[in-house]
């Protein structure tokens, strides 16, 4: 997150609130028979009921989804085309930290957000926002992926990769060989890691495979030490449009993020070590007072359903389902076939871990790349 | 930029003349504008001067004061005031030559006009779109970059200048060097013809005009410019935030990244404590230009 969105960001959240004002209260209900207190759509009376109550609110109100991240541009048109209702999208490039703040800003208005897709880290640092449900699909997902009681449902992810263009570097097999002399001026983050996850997931990448692991991420910034003295970063943060203009050509980045640029770059390949596969989750949660309890609840019905998980492969994001759906053999195989090949063991940094890897960056960083 | 430049051109305003011992109505006039510096100057700087004392729940703490040590946060202010330094004896020099050149030039030619408007200009030429001319010209892929690579002259090869401490500088110059010009120049326009002629009537040359007249007259203000020039590179933001996105290496930069991480290193109270001592150093910088201007202003009227 940069602060040219931060500005933008800060614009929409004003802009909201005059809307707000100006509607001043008109809030709709949500119906009493499928509320707020469903747990699982049988609360409601089963799926079909959930539908009726869903259609009869006729809107659903989703925060920061791009359309071009992980395909929920497809996602929400085909939401509205099979139950035929709206979907209104706001701040589509806000952070998790906006979702949240929307929630809290907005609440009691029947423009706050019925549904957020957060990072974990604002996950469980706001569950006491979330109304806990169960997917009809609970059972799919594992233990470690979802809160005991659904506050919060882990929904995609996908694993830290090296995405670059073939046509301008060789072709990267491991960590290291980004230290050599083809990659000179081109390898870059996708934020600043003493302020994005994203950009500190890469430097925790670097670290394991650099020898060091999830709990020591020194031999990260020791690496991109290496790689400042080689002349090889770019201390530019990376994104769809400097990759395409050509300033990052080597870019740390998720995977299914990276995915995105072979549009603008024929010859953009993503490499995922397998020494090395860090892996992150986001996660869906219902707001609490959410105006349309309903919509909400069949948002994640539709998601965690096989079309939306099917989708969000399609995307080149990683459901998560898709093991049980590839055992029950549900799953898009062509999709899966496109996803960057991933041979390594995954590795899940903790919460814990992040913090103190955070920290440990935040005081180094800038030493290490100044 | 902020609006630190903009006090300079106003230092010469007049004491109000007259008037009786009543509150004059004339005061009613000024009201806004102490309105305007209430909300947008005096109530920040509470704020932030109350908040760097607090603690993440709100309680009363000199923790941030002491986090201020931390060996990261201590190279980002040397890297500050070396920018801040370098920028303004750049700026400074250049600018006071220029101003030479246009105030023993014809006062009411062509270059005069030109060099002093181009100048009011670029003095605010500063912020997103600044860096992007020069990202655009000798960024990683920018076109003179480019241009020389193809040309076997590679200004990248060992290190990524636009990007550094160096870099900037450059860029901080470009809008220095013409406030210099605006903020020197009545102080050039001061010096008399008569002065120069007197001392050649009395048997010096051109070095004794400089060591004993002009020079003692033009120091004050030329040191007050370059400490001016000084806190308008120490405060900027938004030009070194769009070409420098990695690391935080000034302090600007840093309180940004306290406020606004998401990797648990979000902590406005180190980012005001940080904001204060900056205050404390621009104000140390105004109260010297303060004084050396009003030096100034004895002779040169």
């Amino acid at each position: 997150m940069n602060w040219r969105h931060r500005i933008r960001g800060l614009g929409l959240v004003l802009v909201t609130l005059l809307v707000v004002a100006a509607c001043g209260g008109s809030s709709n209900n949500g119906t009493a028979s499928c509320g707020a207190s469903a747990k699982s759509a049988s609360d409601c009376g089963g799926m079909q009921a959930l539908i009726d109550a869903a259609k009869k609110e006729g809107q659903l109100n989703v925060i920061a989804l791009p359309p071009d991240w992980a395909n929920y541009g497809a996602i929400i048109s085909g939401f509205t085309a099979k139950y035929g209702i709206k979907v209104n999208s706001a701040n589509p490039n806000g952070s998790s930290q906006q979702e949240v703040d929307a929630i809290n800003q907005l609440a009691g208005t029947s423009s706050a957000p019925d549904v957020v897709d957060v990072g974990m880290k604002v996950a469980l640092a706001n569950v006491t926002l979330f109304a806990p449900y169960q997917v009809a699909t609970w059972n799919d997902i594992l233990a470690g992926q979802k809160e005991s009681t659904g506050l919060w449902v882990q929904d995609y992810g996908g694993f830290m990769g090296i995405g670059y263009d073939s046509s301008k570097v060789p072709a990267i097999t491991s960590v290291q060989d980004l230290l050599g002399s083809g990659f000179k001026g081109k390898v870059a983050l996708a934020g600043d890691p003493t302020q994005s996850n994203q950009a500190l997931n890469g430097v925790i990448l670097a670290a394991v495979a650099n020898g060091g692991s999830l709990d020591d991420v020194s031999k990260g910034v020791d690496f991109f030490h290496q790689l400042k003295q080689k002349g090889n970063f770019v201390p530019v943060i990376g994104t769809a449009a400097t990759v395409k203009s050509g300033q990052t050509p080597v870019l740390f980045e998720w995977d299914y993020l990276s995915t995105s640029h072979g549009k603008d770059v024929s010859g953009w390949k993503i490499f995922v070590p397998s020494n090395a596969t860090i892996g992150g989750y986001y996660a869906q949660a219902i707001n609490k007072q959410a105006p349309h309890p309903a919509a909400a609840r069949l948002w994640e019905e539709y998601l965690y359903s096989d079309e939306g998980q099917n989708l969000w492969l399609k995307g080149g994001a990683r459901p998560v389902r898709q093991a049980a759906m590839t055992t029950a053999g549900t799953i898009d195989a062509a999709a899966a076939a496109a996803l960057p090949p991933v041979t390594g063991t995954p590795l899940f940094p903790t919460q814990d871990q992040q913090t103190a890897a955070g920290t440990y960056v935040a005081a180094h960083w800038s030493a290490a790349i100044g | 930029m902020i609006a630190a430049g903009n006090p300079a051109v106003s230092t010469t305003a007049a004491r109000p003349s007259g008037g009786g011992r009543r509150l004059p109505l004339t005061w009613l006039g000024v009201i806004p504008f102490f309105i305007y510096v209430g909300v947008f100057l005096v109530l920040p700087s509470l704020i932030i001067a109350v908040g760097a004392f607090g603690a993440k729940d709100g309680s009363f703490t000199l923790t941030n004061f002491t986090e201020i040590k931390e060996p990261y946060l201590v190279k980002s202010f040397v890297n500050s005031f070396l920018l801040s330094l370098n920028s303004a004896l750049i700026g400074a020099v250049g600018g006071a030559l220029l101003a030479y050149a246009v105030a023993t030039g014809n006062p009411r030619g062509i270059l005069r006009r030109i060099v002093t408007s181009a100048s009011g200009v670029l003095a605010q030429f500063g912020g997103v779109t600044l860096a992007f001319a020069f990202i655009a010209t000798i960024g990683n892929v920018g076109f003179l970059t480019v241009f020389l690579k193809n040309h076997g002259i590679d200004i990248y090869a060992n290190s990524a200048p636009l990007y550094e401490l160096s870099g900037l500088t450059i860029v901080y110059a470009y809008f220095q060097i013409p406030l210099m010009l605006l903020v020197f120049l009545p102080a050039v326009d001061g010096i008399r013809p008569q002065w120069r002629e007197a001392t050649e009537s009395l048997g010096g040359g051109t070095w004794h005009y400089w060591r004993y007249v002009a020079g003692p007259l033009l120091l004050p203000s030329f040191l007050g410019c370059t400490l001016l020039l000084f806190a308008n590179a120490f405060s900027a933001y938004a030009t070194a935030a769009a070409i420098i996105t990695q690391g935080g290496i000034i302090v600007p930069l840093q309180i940004s990244n306290l406020f606004t991480s998401e990797t648990g290193r979000a902590i406005p109270g180190l980012a005001k404590a940080l904001a204060l001592s900056m205050i404390l150093i621009v104000t140390i910088v105004m109260v010297l230009y303060t004084v050396l201007q009003r030096r100034t202003s004895r002779w040169l009227r």
